[in-house]
């Protein structure tokens, strides 16, 4: 099963080298084997005493993430669903793309998706599902901008990524949770401590996070924006990725923790609400649409949607309905986009308002469409998919509970399927009947090559296998798929009548009302001036990438403001506050004045005169005045360490203090002339107050160190020691050289570079002219 | 008489805490020479002189402490204050203190 997941990664190294031959042979061709050989290899599970395997890899023993692959009835129906249309799209792709195209680009990100998906649907590990998600969201974010040359594509594909990984990120915050709760990673064992989980405080928070990640991934409601958008994708990615298995990533993902969370009334809630309101928004947006790859991206926004409102349900008939509903969909969807594909191909053009009696010249695509609209649209033919899995959709809706908005619930849907039916029958109609206008059109029309139309023809023959034997595969298949959702799921026959019962009357419903509102569609299509109107939630989209631009630049020039002066302040104030802050949180203001020494006159007279000649200094408007004053101060910390018994320091303050006169001298010549202050009196008192404070704060410190010594101090070791073990006198060169030489020799080569650098600053200047 | 000789005994102290004393108003007005100046030669000549006074209160503070380790200080102070204000009377002169080759 590894092999099944990490092959189409392994190929994807080799695929640049052999689209090399893509004058030959389609690159596509070595490609199309990879998901054909994978499909059968998982078609050889399929049985009606399937039971689920499981193989394990450590990967990250030490935290848990090992690379644990479980495949039972769910993950298989995804297996066979990413395989067997992965290799009808590939097949479709061949002819559809041009050698001229960047084709070994096309197959390595095609592959790098179908390992992912694999991956996501095979995982037990949920840090390895994760991992593959997130691959998901970014080989989706290449297929979309495949064509990165048109604007278009790089908005699609940079709005895709944003609201996928977003979602995907908020998914691991939830399976972390779930990893704090339970202490597994596996899901099957978190299936198995599903009190656990339920009794925890984090559950909605969990449910939550992880329901993010399911509705950003599934484009449900108000997620749904990046779907249309992803429409720039080449047709075999939008058919592939944005119909049949990435947007189902988020519904196998609430399917799959559907035991988990199955105790929650609120997950059946939050769960069923969104994928009603899609549904019914997912199918209204869609009757306006112009372009045909829009009206299917809504159409498939509106069946995840109902879908997703079924595993809501969560009865053992609405998750069955959900599971079959998620294979047919996967068919005819897949067909539709073929079909929108060759339409496009052949015509040169999406736009349905220019298309139009397509019929007469591609008979073929025309016949493949009619199947794969009407099963979308769920018309009561007993050859059409769809209108069993809609059928027991509405069947599911029923009896759902007494209060209002259970009560509700089978409206909604029939309103749902209502405008499903209109914009299929527009789509059919609209592209391939009516009015003939090809002078309009880019291109001659003409059929598509056969090769072209295998891939949609395989999947209508699909579309009416199941609908002519709608129990082909419940025992053997699907009945395992829905076990694993809810295990108490026992599927029942389904039979295209039996009986003239509630959900039939729902689907004569639709189709009345739907064939009324298609007639008189022109009459009532103003009514989208009022209810989306201007409200849009690419609108919202827009402003929030926009204005987190906006204000993050105006956040970061507030205070990146390129003044010295401001970040000075700025890092004294916030270190003068924190401090602050903490001192007094702490209570680390300590007063002692046991140790004190007496205060002699003198010392008394020097520091008076340094604090005068210190505070002259700013008042100074000379270069030369204000070093002389300087020089006081600095003249003063020498004679204070004479007064202090400090010799060796004495010495070298005052070498240090003239050096550094001569050194401003020297460069005086080349630095701006002092001058008078020009900042507002509001600055200066705010400066005035930061050098203050920041002034009171390091007395502050330096007290409270002084009163709150801890330990004995090391000095008398040294001085015991210094004559005996160092054999000098002179303690603090003893100190230096010997005790603590290691300090002394790298101050010595931080002098040593300071040379250099000056060297260097002064004799290799690029810009010789500036002297 | 006993008098005499007890203020005797202590004359040295006397003696070093006029002479502080005197030091300290020295650097005191020498202070307010090189703050308000008001040409920079005045600041300078006043800085030197305080230099000077530096070495007489290190000298006075050897005393004090009786010890000999300050003598280095009061020397070295000597020299730097003479170089200091060399350095400081050659900028305000030329404009530098370094003379550049001019062959």
């Amino acid at each position: 099963m590894i092999f099944a997941v990490l092959i189409p990664l392994l190929i994807a190294c080799f695929i640049p080298a052999l689209s090399k031959l893509k004058e030959k042979l389609h690159t596509g061709i070595f490609v199309f084997f990879i998901p054909f050989l994978i499909f059968l290899y998982f078609v050889s599970f399929i049985g009606n005493d399937f039971t689920p395997i499981r193989e394990q890899y450590s990967w990250i023993p030490s935290l848990g993430i090992n690379f644990d692959l479980y495949l039972d009835g769910l993950s298989l129906l995804f297996v066979l669903l990413i395989s067997g249309i992965g290799s009808l799209v590939v097949l479709y792709s061949i002819y559809y793309l041009s050698k001229s195209e960047r084709l070994g680009h096309f197959y390595v990100y095609l592959l790098m998706f179908m390992s992912a998906m694999l991956g996501v649907v095979l995982s037990d590990n949920i840090f390895v599902l994760y991992t593959f998600w997130e691959l998901t969201s970014i080989s989706s974010f290449l297929l979309i901008g495949y064509w990165h040359f048109k604007e278009r594509s790089r908005y699609g594909a940079l709005k895709s990524m944003l609201i996928t990984v977003f979602g995907g990120l908020s998914m691991l915050g939830g399976f972390i949770l779930l990893y704090v709760v339970t202490g597994t990673t596996s899901i099957q064992q978190m299936i198995g401590q599903v009190d656990l989980i339920l009794n925890s405080t984090y559950l909605p928070l969990i449910l939550g996070f992880i329901l993010l990640g399911a509705f950003t991934k599934s484009a449900q409601f108000p997620f749904h924006i990046w779907l249309p958008d992803a429409m720039e994708a080449p047709t075999p990615v939008s058919a592939y990725l944005h119909s049949a298995t990435m947007v189902k990533a988020g519904l196998f993902l609430v399917a799959r923790f559907s035991p988990i969370f199955s105790g929650y009334e609120g997950f059946f809630i939050v769960v069923s609400v969104f994928g009603i309101v899609t549904l019914c928004w997912g199918a209204y947006m869609s009757v306006r649409q112009t372009d045909l790859k829009a009206i299917l991206a809504f159409s498939t926004i509106s069946q995840l949607g109902m879908i997703m409102a079924m595993l809501g349900f969560g009865t053992k008939a609405a998750v069955f309905a959900a599971v079959f509903h998620i294979l047919n969909h996967a068919t005819f969807k897949g067909s539709l986009f073929m079909v929108a594909g060759i339409v496009d191909h052949e015509t040169g053009t999406r736009d349905i308002r220019k298309l139009g009696g397509l019929a007469t010249l591609m008979p073929i695509t025309a016949t493949l469409a009619i199947f794969g609209t009407f099963s979308m649209a769920g018309v009561p033919f007993p050859f059409l998919n769809g209108y069993y899995s809609k059928e027991l959709f509405f069947g599911s809706t029923l009896g759902l509970g007494s209060d209002f908005w259970s009560q509700a619930i089978p409206y909604l849907a029939v309103l749902g399927s209502i405008f499903t039916f209109v914009y299929s029958m527009y789509l059919f109609f609209g592209t391939f009947t009516g009015k003939k206008q090809f002078d309009q059109l880019p291109k001659k029309p003409h059929e598509a090559p056969i090769g072209m139309l295998i891939s949609p023809m395989i999947l209508v023959v699909g579309v009416v296998i199941f609908g002519l034997f709608p129990n082909i595969v419940n025992a053997s298949f699907l009945q395992h798929a829905a076990t694993a959702i809810n295990s108490t799921v026992v599927y029942k026959e389904i039979t295209f009548w039996h009986g003239f019962i509630t959900p039939f009357k729902m689907s004569l419903a639709v189709v009345g009302f739907g064939t009324v509102l298609f007639l008189t569609r022109k009459k009532w299509q103003p009514v989208y001036q009022v209810l989306p109107g201007k409200v849009s939630f690419n609108h919202v989209y827009d402003a929030i990438v926009n204005k987190i631009g906006n204000v993050a630049n105006r956040i970061t020039n507030y205070y990146m403001t390129g003044s010295l002066k401001t970040y000075m302040s700025l890092i004294l104030g916030t270190t003068l506050i924190v401090s602050l802050l903490f001192m007094y949180l702490t209570n680390g203001f300590a007063f002692n004045t046991d140790q004190l020494a007496e205060v002699s006159f003198i010392e008394v007279a020097v520091v008076l005169i340094m604090i005068v000649a210190a505070i002259a200094t700013i008042y100074m408007n000379h270069n030369v005045a204000a070093i002389l004053v300087v020089g006081v101060v600095g003249f003063g910390v020498a004679i204070l360490f004479v007064i202090y018994r400090a010799p060796d320091i004495a010495l070298t303050q005052l070498v240090i203090e003239t050096i550094t006169v001569a050194l401003f001298l020297l460069c005086f010549y080349h630095l701006p002339k002092l001058r008078k202050s020009t900042d507002s009196a509001k600055t200066k008192i705010m400066n005035a107050t930061i050098s203050i404070g920041f002034g009171a704060l390091v007395t502050l410190v330096a007290i409270s160190a002084h009163s709150s010594r801890w330990f004995e101090s090391i000095a008398d070791y040294f001085v015991e020691n210094s004559k005996k073990l160092g054999g000098g006198d002179n303690i603090v060169n003893v100190i230096l050289v010997d005790f603590r030489g290691l300090d002394t020799l790298f101050e010595i080569s931080v002098l040593g570079i300071a040379a250099l650098a000056i060297v260097g600053l002064i004799k290799y200047r690029k810009n010789k002219e500036a002297e | 008489m006993t008098n005499i000789l007890t203020a005797t005994d202590n004359i040295l102290q006397i003696t070093l805490m006029i002479s502080f004393i005197g030091i300290a108003l020295s650097l005191a007005l020498l202070l307010y020479r090189v703050i308000t100046g008001p040409t920079q030669p005045e600041r300078a000549v006043a800085l030197d002189a305080i230099g000077i006074n530096l070495m007489g209160l290190a000298g006075l503070m050897s005393i004090y402490l009786v010890t000999t380790k300050l003598n280095d200080v009061i020397l070295l102070i000597g020299i730097l204050a003479f170089l200091s204000t060399l350095a400081i009377a050659k900028y305000l002169e030329k404009g530098v203190i370094i003379d550049r080759d001019v062959d």
